[in-house]
């Protein structure tokens, strides 16, 4: 797995390490009924040819993080400091046009609904051609050659007669792989993927989750998958991310998120995971209570009223805002209950339930 | 896409023949429904001094005694195939189209509609030109500057434009523009563009300008509204993520998406000009279709309304067909 930065740096002073390194990001939208604080103090690193999963739940600031990257908050209302460091250059101070030139080309996005996401009046390939012709200067023939190449690779069937096809003429499943091989067209050294199979039946699902691992190796990018859903991450990332309330709780290599959870909320998240070796008569163990509203984010630990544990911490989760601390080989968690307690609650309580 | 054609042409010609039997009925069955007499409505083609001798007999002539869907089938043939009057000065020919004869100048409607429909056509035509190029401008760059100085002049202009009616921005334009300024003409100086289309356009621009400005404001508040949705939309994100100039971006995919809904409302506005546009031709004396059926009407001259309301159901009818036609371009998912 990639080594992760310390917490506590001073920006600037530190040369960027990994392919991408995002340090401290946080994107604030100022509304009328306040400050969203939509992210607030993410730091993470991926490498090429490595897979980081972000997983949350919905409002935790995934895919708000993933769009920063990408630069397309530009010309919003969204306050964004904190760096991120793509292949060495710095994202949040640079000119969206600089910006813009790298997204598509260097970095690329594949999105939740593949319906929404292409423009329903423009054919598949036209809109593989445009993404390819705005970052290499061929023909447009040579365009809708490549735009066949690409769609032949993610396995779209006579991908030169289904290159003239309309978006609402391909099933989701097809249309998840044209846009992948949209996303692919210009070879991003950088691929979110951002909820790529939520709207896609299981059976695609799994099919479009190789898809994305066999073109990782094939194009040795670094890739950060998106979801609400662990399945998705055990299946492909290295390392994970878990997200609450805009912030990092806990973040490790996929080994140790789901051997050695450490954090309440992810217990929860695992709870909460259908399983098929589990006993029938057994219930899913849902989180308690709703995501907390990213205005007024609950003083101390975000997660204290939805936490069991929260009690054993004398206090501490209500009042102070646990720090991020390594607890060995970079597995990082932010939890006031100490080592011996979080693991004594995952040996007797959690484990067997699971 | 050809039987969609050949079905919507078909659909067109049934809703022709549709409204020629309601406008039929208004003027020749209502009149008769509500105490009329067949010698009533033959009094109007023999003038005010006639006797009594003359009346019967034009009512013979003209068939008013017959049952209305004879009257009906012998108009529908006039209009179809051509026909004959016989007005007891001698018999003369109305060929196809023949709409009938005008009550007061006993000439034939057809040749008079022929002489004006230019006179509307060019109103109409130039004014959507500059209306959409115009309205759709702003309304985009309202859109994308949504809250700002811009945003709020254009739209407090536009109510403006919605809500002035045309008989005061016209005369208003033509009162500084012609008489105090002198840049454009004065009403009523028509000339044909294939004649001379510098004094043609001379003559056309102020109408065209007050006519599209009342309707570049619904179109730039129509446009703002499509542009704000479709800014919006997931696809115009996948765009952006594209790396596409922001200039495409709007362009190509937010405008392109929020066009469809203008294009339908255009077409029946324009439809609806061609058939006259009666206030702008009444405040410019401009001699088109607008102005012909509000002469027919002061001067009860069925023949004449009955003439330009079936040219202008045409007009109406042929642009929402090319309408439809042009949806199935625009929007692929409608193809079938």
């Amino acid at each position: 797995m990639t080594e992760i930065a310390e917490h506590s740096y001073r920006p600037g002073t530190e040369k960027p390490t990994s392919f991408l390194d995002v340090r401290d990001l946080r994107v604030h939208f100022p509304t009328d009924d306040g400050l969203v604080k939509s992210v607030d103090g993410l730091t993470f690193r991926v490498d090429r040819g490595k897979t980081l999963g972000i997983v949350g739940e919905s409002g935790s600031g995934k895919s708000v993080t993933s769009l920063s990257v990408m630069g397309l908050h530009h010309g919003g209302s969204a306050k964004i400091t904190g760096e991120i460091f793509l292949d060495g250059e710095e994202l949040v101070g640079a000119s969206p046009e600089g910006v813009r030139l790298l997204r598509g080309q260097k970095m690329a996005m594949i999105f939740q609904d593949p319906l929404s996401s292409m423009h329903p009046y423009y054919t598949i390939g036209y809109q593989i051609v445009e993404a390819y012709r705005i970052h290499n200067d061929v023909s447009k023939k040579a365009a809708y050659q490549h735009a066949i190449e690409m769609l032949d690779r993610v396995g779209i069937p006579q991908p030169d007669k289904r290159v003239h096809d309309y978006p609402h003429q391909f099933s989701g499943g097809m249309r998840q792989r044209a846009m992948i091989a949209m996303a692919l067209s210009c070879d991003p050294e950088l691929l979110i993927a951002d909820e790529p199979t939520t709207a896609l039946d299981v059976t695609v699902q799994a099919q479009i989750l190789d898809l994305i691992r066999d073109l990782q190796k094939e194009f040795n990018s670094a890739v950060i998958i998106i979801t609400h859903d662990l399945g998705v991450v055990a299946e492909l990332a290295d390392d994970i991310l878990v997200m609450y309330a805009g912030r990092c709780a806990e973040y490790g290599s996929a080994d140790d998120i789901f051997r050695e959870p450490q954090h309440p909320y992810t217990w929860g998240l695992l709870g909460s995971m259908p399983r098929i070796d589990r006993e029938r008569s057994e219930r899913l163990l849902p989180i308690k209570g709703t995501p907390p509203s990213l205005i007024n984010v609950p003083s101390g630990c975000a997660f204290n009223p939805r936490c069991t544990y929260c009690d054993l911490t004398g206090g501490r989760s209500t009042s102070e805002r646990p720090e991020l601390i390594d607890v060995g080989h970079g597995h990082r968690v932010a939890c006031h209950l100490t080592r011996d307690q979080r693991d004594q609650i995952w040996r007797d309580d959690i484990q067997p339930k699971l | 896409m050809i039987t969609y054609i050949i079905r919507r042409l078909f659909a067109a010609v049934v809703l022709l023949f549709v409204v020629s039997v309601i406008t039929f009925s208004i003027f020749y069955l209502v009149p008769r429904l509500i105490g009329g007499s067949a010698e009533s409505l033959a009094t109007r083609y023999v003038g005010r001094a006639a006797t009594a001798e003359t009346v019967k007999v034009t009512t013979e002539r003209l068939g008013f005694n017959d049952p209305i869907y004879v009257q009906y089938a012998n108009w529908a043939k006039g209009v179809a195939i051509g026909t004959e009057y016989d007005y007891g000065a001698g018999v003369e020919q109305c060929p196809a189209p023949c709409l009938g004869y005008s009550f007061i100048t006993r000439q034939p409607v057809w040749p008079d509609l022929l002489d004006r429909i230019p006179v509307t056509l060019s109103l109409a035509a130039g004014a959507a030109l500059i209306w959409v190029t115009f309205g759709v401008s702003v309304g985009v760059l309202s859109a994308l500057r949504r809250g700002s100085v811009f945003d709020r002049a254009a739209m407090s202009v536009s109510l403006a434009g919605v809500s002035l009616p045309i008989f005061f921005t016209g005369l208003v334009c033509l009162s500084f523009f012609s008489y105090k300024l002198g840049w454009t003409a004065p009403g009523g100086q028509f000339v044909p563009v294939s004649e001379n289309p510098a004094k043609w356009a001379y003559a056309m621009v102020l109408p065209w300008i007050t006519l599209a400005f009342l309707f570049s404001a619904q179109y730039a508040r129509l446009t703002r509204a499509g542009m704000l949705e479709t800014m919006n939309e997931d696809y115009v994100r996948t765009a952006r993520a594209k790396g596409l100039p922001e200039k495409t971006v709007v362009v190509r995919h937010g405008l392109r998406g929020a066009l469809t809904p203008i294009l339908t409302i255009f077409g029946l506005d324009l439809g609806l000009l061609l058939g006259g546009a009666v206030l702008t031709e009444k405040t410019f004396s401009l001699n088109g279709l607008g102005k012909y059926a509000v002469d027919g009407i002061i001067a009860n001259d069925l023949p004449k309304i009955m003439g330009v309301t079936l040219t202008a159901a045409f007009f109406i009818v042929m642009a929402s067909l090319v309408v439809d036609l042009l949806y199935a371009v625009v929007d692929p998912r409608v193809r079938k």
